[in-house]
């Protein structure tokens, strides 16, 4: 890291009242108010203590499966014929996507703040199966609140999240997805605050969560500069992520920060296409505004009113997305840009016919933008995908599509 | 003296308590609210707060949950609602009007605009659920420069300090809300809210109104023996959700509750 990085005073933030900039904040109800503060003090804590961190380190190793392994897809990047592509092997974690590292961190914390009670939303069900798992691990009570449309469209999910214990609740307001199924933990939270702990699966929500999730995710990118170096001698050229709420991308890129040469590439689901409307990129296509406890970029209308999005994935099916993307993005540090349904699907099968790795449809709108990007590189170049989740969940949808029945 | 601050002055001269009820403005369509908010100050009521529907309603129950859905399924949005208090005020000079709803609407509207096609309207305060004092200094000072109330919630879960500090930003009145949870929830605990009455009013010399939980005349009368405003909410709004396909009823129905919440709590 470089002492005279353009980008250094980036890496001092939250604030205190967690903003980023002019994202951020905290715009919650009052009954929360106190709860975000006791979870704040908290977290404040635990942060430095060595016996919370030692906890967290061996969970890590032993339950995820840390470190993961990070991959030189050389046949892959030899036939786009530019950039070196490497991938950061989240997939490979326990549960098949880097959510667990979260849910270990914030479950590890609930415990110690004595609360029995976990809930936790789930669009594609990654989140909410990350949350059963370790709600299980640890003996803990665990409701998770999921979309009733999308619970049509993850059954097996559900299934797993049903197995390992969890209640899933299904939620019928509003567009019946990710964001309603937060409204509704939002209002469990409000009712039950004196017991139970929020999990949030993403980078958004109130502070503190963009920075707690935010610093449980950077193990992601901590083991990948330290492994990248390892095998290659140098730092990358470019880190290329996928962006719904934004976890695994601000993982993946926040212990780069300050390396003002590696290039940051969030990839939002760009759905149909910017132009149809049908899609869920509100960084490349929004406008600031405030949802779920921050100031952030959201899909919305003219009136204010937060419109439905449209992604082949579920995971990348929000209209809002993390305050520090959005922040990153007006201080330059970071590229947003989108990947289509069309070219993620591409991507999915490219990957799979040549490296015998089945990405998650999340993670194939990195991998889609990575195929765009490493041509226009030398070949001497580098570019760390975070792999954030394997494909098995998707095989269905993926079937489904092409028209065969599984 | 503003609206607010005259009626609660009027009131405590006749020795009576402010009955504020809420409606979501356009539920179920557009053209009852206004005919609706007559009739209800007619019937009785002191203040009226007026719901601005919003898509992501996290701080509401089922039942204002769905009455925003009603609104917005005619698209009526924050310059929809100013227009409706506009009209009110043809007819209605001296019942404050309190808008109530979520911060994204006014953010895309934009502060100044907002405060100032508010108080051109008739607007009298701005209730904001998920606008804590922390974050509001920039909309207060708009509303504020523009002679509009910041109304502030207090919820069961205030701390001490916490209610000074919102108590020292806020204005008109405070809106105490009875208890932990989302709006229609659980019936209130007499004697808690008591206890955190008498905490508050040592820090403020503001007015104090009670909602959530209030669902007839008897626990309407009982709040009025503490409160200085009694707010109904979801008791109101499902007497709405009943009638959304004769909605030409609600004026009169709705009235009819509020005279009936008006003479328990007058008794």
């Amino acid at each position: 890291m470089s002492n005279d990085s353009r980008f250094k005073a980036l890496l001092d933030l939250p604030d205190a009242q967690g903003h980023f900039g002019p994202y951020g904040g905290i715009f919650a109800s009052e009954t929360l108010m106190e709860a975000l503060d006791a979870l704040r003090q908290a977290y404040d804590h635990y942060k430095h203590d060595g016996e919370f961190l030692a906890e967290l380190d061996y969970e890590l190793r032993h339950f995820v499966g840390r470190p993961s392994p990070i991959y030189h897809a050389r046949r892959w990047s030899e036939k786009l014929g530019g950039a070196q592509i490497w991938l950061k092997r989240e997939d490979l974690n326990h549960t098949g996507a880097h959510k667990i590292n979260n849910t270990v961190g914030q479950a590890l914390l609930a415990r110690r703040m004595g609360k029995q009670r976990i809930i936790a939303e789930t669009g594609a069900g990654q989140h909410g199966v990350a949350t059963a798992t370790v709600t299980a691990r640890y003996g803990m009570e665990c409701v998770v609140y999921m979309g009733a449309e999308d619970i049509q469209r993850q059954k097996i999910n559900v299934y797993r999240m049903r197995v390992l214990g969890a209640r899933v609740e299904a939620v019928t307001s509003g567009t019946q997805t990710l964001k309603d199924a937060l409204n509704e933990a939002m209002r469990d939270w409000v009712t039950n605050v004196d017991d139970t702990f929020y999990i949030i699966g993403t980078v958004a929500g109130p502070h503190p969560y963009p920075a707690m999730v935010r610093d449980f995710q950077a193990v992601i990118g901590r083991e990948a500069r330290a492994q990248i170096q390892q095998e290659t001698g140098k730092l990358p050229d470019a880190l290329v992520a996928c962006v719904g709420g934004g976890s695994n991308a601000i993982g993946l890129f926040h212990p780069f920060l300050a390396d003002d040469d590696v290039a940051f590439y969030g990839v939002e689901g760009g759905g149909l296409g910017l132009d149809s409307g049908q899609h869920a990129a509100p960084l490349c296509a929004g406008k600031p505004g405030v949802l779920h406890g921050n100031r952030t970029y959201l899909m919305e209308d003219q009136d204010g009113q937060i419109t439905g999005t449209h992604s082949i994935s579920a995971g990348l099916d929000y209209p809002g997305v993390g305050p520090e993307h959005a922040w990153l993005k007006d201080t330059g540090r970071a590229n947003y840009v989108i990947a289509t349904d069309d070219e993620a699907m591409a991507a999915f099968h490219e990957l799979s016919r040549t490296e015998g790795i089945i990405p998650a449809l999340e993670s194939s709108h990195a991998l889609a933008y990575a195929a765009k990007l490493a041509p226009t590189m030398k070949k001497d170049q580098i570019i760390v995908v975070n792999l954030s989740g394997r494909g098995d969940k998707d095989i269905h949808t993926v079937a489904r599509l092409e028209g065969i029945e599984v | 003296m503003s609206r607010i601050a005259a009626t609660f002055a009027r009131l405590q001269e006749q020795g009576r308590k402010a009955l504020i009820p809420f409606i979501t403005a356009g539920d179920p369509e557009p053209g009852i609210t206004v005919p609706t908010m007559h009739a209800m100050v007619e019937a009785g009521a002191s203040i009226l707060e007026l719901g601005v529907p919003f898509s992501d309603p996290m701080a509401d129950g089922p039942v204002i949950q769905h009455a925003s859905e009603r609104a917005l399924k005619h698209h009526v949005g924050l310059r929809d609602v100013l227009a409706m208090v506009k009209q009110f005020r043809h007819q209605d000079s001296q019942t404050p009007v309190v808008l109530m709803g979520y911060l994204n609407p006014i953010e895309v509207m934009g502060y100044e605009a907002f405060a100032s096609a508010a108080l051109e309207a008739g607007v009298d305060g701005v209730l904001t659920v998920d606008m804590p004092p922390e974050e509001g200094s920039e909309l207060a000072a708009a509303l504020r420069s523009h002679d509009i109330d910041t109304i502030f919630l207090l919820a069961p879960t205030t701390g001490e300090a916490r209610i000074q500090r919102i108590c020292d930003q806020a204005s008109g009145f405070v809106y105490y809300v009875s208890v932990k949870g989302i709006t229609g929830s659980a019936s209130l605990d007499t004697d808690e809210v008591a206890r955190r009455l008498d905490l508050i009013r040592s820090k403020t010399s503001l007015p104090v109104g009670v909602g959530f939980g209030i669902k007839d005349g008897a626990s309407a009368a009982r709040v009025a023996k503490m409160a200085d405003a009694v707010i109904v909410g979801s008791a109101l709004v499902s007497r709405f959700e009943a009638l959304q396909h004769e909605s030409d009823k609600i004026p009169a129905q709705a009235a009819a509750f509020i005279s009936e919440l008006r003479t328990a709590m007058d008794e």
